[in-house]
């Protein structure tokens, strides 16, 4: 061959376009799988995984993650064949990611669970308190309102699992539903025993305390529900290619984006503070912590990929809390 | 739980490989040198302890009250090495060092009645052998002149002495269930003012249950290590 550089190679190949064969091979065992004839350049990974499926019936392309290092980073679905650095052979690797569920049940397992277990707990199900306590109720109008709150909040969710959010990934490992099911249900029951209890203490500022918290707690919620529109209609005008970050809007709610890039978080954790204080609970105070720490995990991680990608981002915004985390 | 500390994984690794790893820095490595002599001769001291106590008594009962002390400063003091500067596996090292100070505080030391229990003994003889093999392994590991024979012991006496200690612990906190249960110890109960609950009792059955997952675990881990580190010696013979 003679002497070409890599530019003047390469000239020729997008010129000259021909088909490319692609090879799956397993990323652990190096064995081939799939050997794919005449693919066109212009195939996407998405398409691949479409025609890997076709050889391999339980492996549906969301199961698929596909690199071209075993050690490197996945393929995304939308990548184009030949604008890979492959040759006329493409040589991909695969693993099996396990069974997979979508966003949307995964939300609505997440959810229903709590909603249910904790009206069990309200209405006092037999065999978790004693016997004589079976399908009675609580004197005070504090573990009444603290069921509707809740109850509220997980039909909230639900609402929006199904109706407003717009998933970016299409699925989660089986495995990851099941560990945050049973975060979820277990915390749950935890709390709604406490606060359910038929020796359950009411706060100890009474009305005010309750009164107080209850009105920061529709706050939140109204402010967090603000914030998942706000954020939808953000993917949706933009679609997934326009990267944009989001705005305050015309909603008072939104306002809070000057301070923080996660306000949809900021509300979520006030929403859980104000109903540890409203029942006064501990257990809903430590579930709070808990999830204090993981937003904070997850604003953060979101702060950081919005400072890197916009060079306009506000210098004021915190990731979660305003001026401070 | 008495078993040596897996976080070794990546210590046992350099073992293997001739060459040089990526090791901490020479400050780094004096403070670790030192702190691994210290924790060595700490053990020592209970081991010495244990057999002379047991010398002068004639009998193994009671031996728990001639090494409380340094029992629990050298068992605590292991608690520096989850401060992650040693190259082990934090959660790994971590979960260990807090259950055997768990055991060390919150059952030997909180329930008094149990001191006397053999199965202290059993434990602690346990701790006492695997800790002075496994920090003179590190000792020896940082300064480059890893005898044979203590990366032999150490990857060896595992397989005994951790089912020993395991043994010991369990029969220890199944021996302090009964005088929790009768004293409320560090239990909260309804109602009060933050709606809140614990019952220390249930706690301790399920950590009895919670080594039913994991000593398997751990067991066969170092087991693999064994393999790993102890058959590659014809290649790589350390001096």
């Amino acid at each position: 061959m003679s002497r070409t550089t890599f530019f003047e190679r390469n000239i020729g190949r997008t010129r000259n376009i021909g088909r490319i064969t692609v090879e799956v091979l397993d990323g652990r065992t190096r064995q081939q799988l799939c050997f794919l004839d005449k693919v066109e350049p212009h195939a996407t990974i998405g398409e691949i995984k479409s025609l890997f499926h076709k050889s391999y019936q339980q492996l549906y392309p969301a199961r698929q993650d596909l690199k071209l290092d075993p050690k490197g980073k996945s393929l995304r679905d939308d990548d184009v064949l030949q604008n890979l650095p492959v040759g006329t052979t493409a040589t991909i690797y695969f693993k099996d990611l396990g069974p997979q569920v979508g966003w949307t049940m995964v939300f609505l397992a997440e959810y229903l669970g709590p909603l249910f277990i904790y009206l069990l707990f309200y209405f006092r199900a037999p065999y978790i308190y004693s016997h004589q306590d079976v399908f009675t109720s609580s004197p005070y109008s504090v573990v009444t309102l603290a069921c509707a709150c809740h109850t509220c909040h997980y039909i909230k969710r639900l609402i929006e699992a199904i109706f407003v959010h717009r998933f970016s990934h299409g699925t989660m490992p089986l495995r990851t539903i099941v560990r945050n099911c049973v975060y979820y249900w277990a915390f749950s029951a935890w709390l709604a025993f406490y606060i359910n209890h038929p020796l359950y203490t009411p706060p100890s500022y009474g009305d005010m305390q309750v009164n107080y918290a209850l009105a920061i707690f529709v706050l939140c919620e109204l402010g967090n529900f603000s914030i998942h529109v706000a954020l939808n209609n953000l993917k949706a005008e933009g679609g997934p290619k326009c990267r944009r970050f989001p705005h305050p809007t015309k909603n008072p709610f939104t306002w809070l984006f000057f301070f923080v890039s996660c306000p949809n978080y900021t509300y979520e954790v006030g929403a859980w503070a104000s109903f540890s204080v409203m029942t006064q609970c501990l257990p809903v105070a430590l579930f709070t912590f808990l999830a204090f720490i993981q937003m904070t995990i997850w604003a953060k991680g979101k702060h950081k990929t919005y400072s890197r990608e916009f060079k306009d981002y506000p210098q004021l915004r915190m990731p979660i809390i305003p001026l401070l985390l | 739980m008495s078993a040596p500390a897996m976080g070794t994984t990546k210590t046992a690794h350099s073992d293997v490989a001739p060459k040089k790893k990526r090791g901490p820095g020479a400050l780094a490595t004096a403070y670790l040198v030192i702190y691994n002599v210290v924790m060595t001769a700490g053990w020592l001291v209970i081991a010495v302890g244990l057999v002379r106590a047991y010398l002068a008594r004639g009998s193994y009962h009671g031996l728990y009250y001639s090494i409380e002390k340094p029992l629990k400063f050298f068992q605590t003091g292991a608690l520096l090495e989850v401060s992650g500067i040693v190259p082990s596996s934090v959660v790994l090292t971590g979960f260990q060092v807090l259950s055997r100070v768990f055991l060390t505080w919150a059952v030997t030391h909180s329930v008094r009645e149990v001191q006397n229990e053999d199965s202290v003994l059993l434990f602690v003889s346990a701790w006492t052998i695997t800790e002075i093999i496994r920090y003179s392994f590190y000792t020896f590991s940082l300064l480059n002149h890893l005898p044979y024979l203590v990366k032999w012991a150490r990857y060896t006496f595992f397989l005994v002495l951790y089912p020993m200690g395991v043994t010991g612990e369990l029969l220890t906190v199944y021996a302090a269930l009964p005088y929790v249960q009768k004293t409320g110890l560090y239990s909260v109960t309804l109602p009060n003012k933050y709606n809140f609950s614990f019952d220390y009792h249930t706690f301790l059955i399920l950590t009895m249950v919670s080594y039913i997952p994991l000593f398997p675990q751990l067991y066969f881990h170092m087991m693999r290590q064994r393999k790993k580190v102890l058959c590659h010696v014809e290649e790589y013979k350390t001096e």
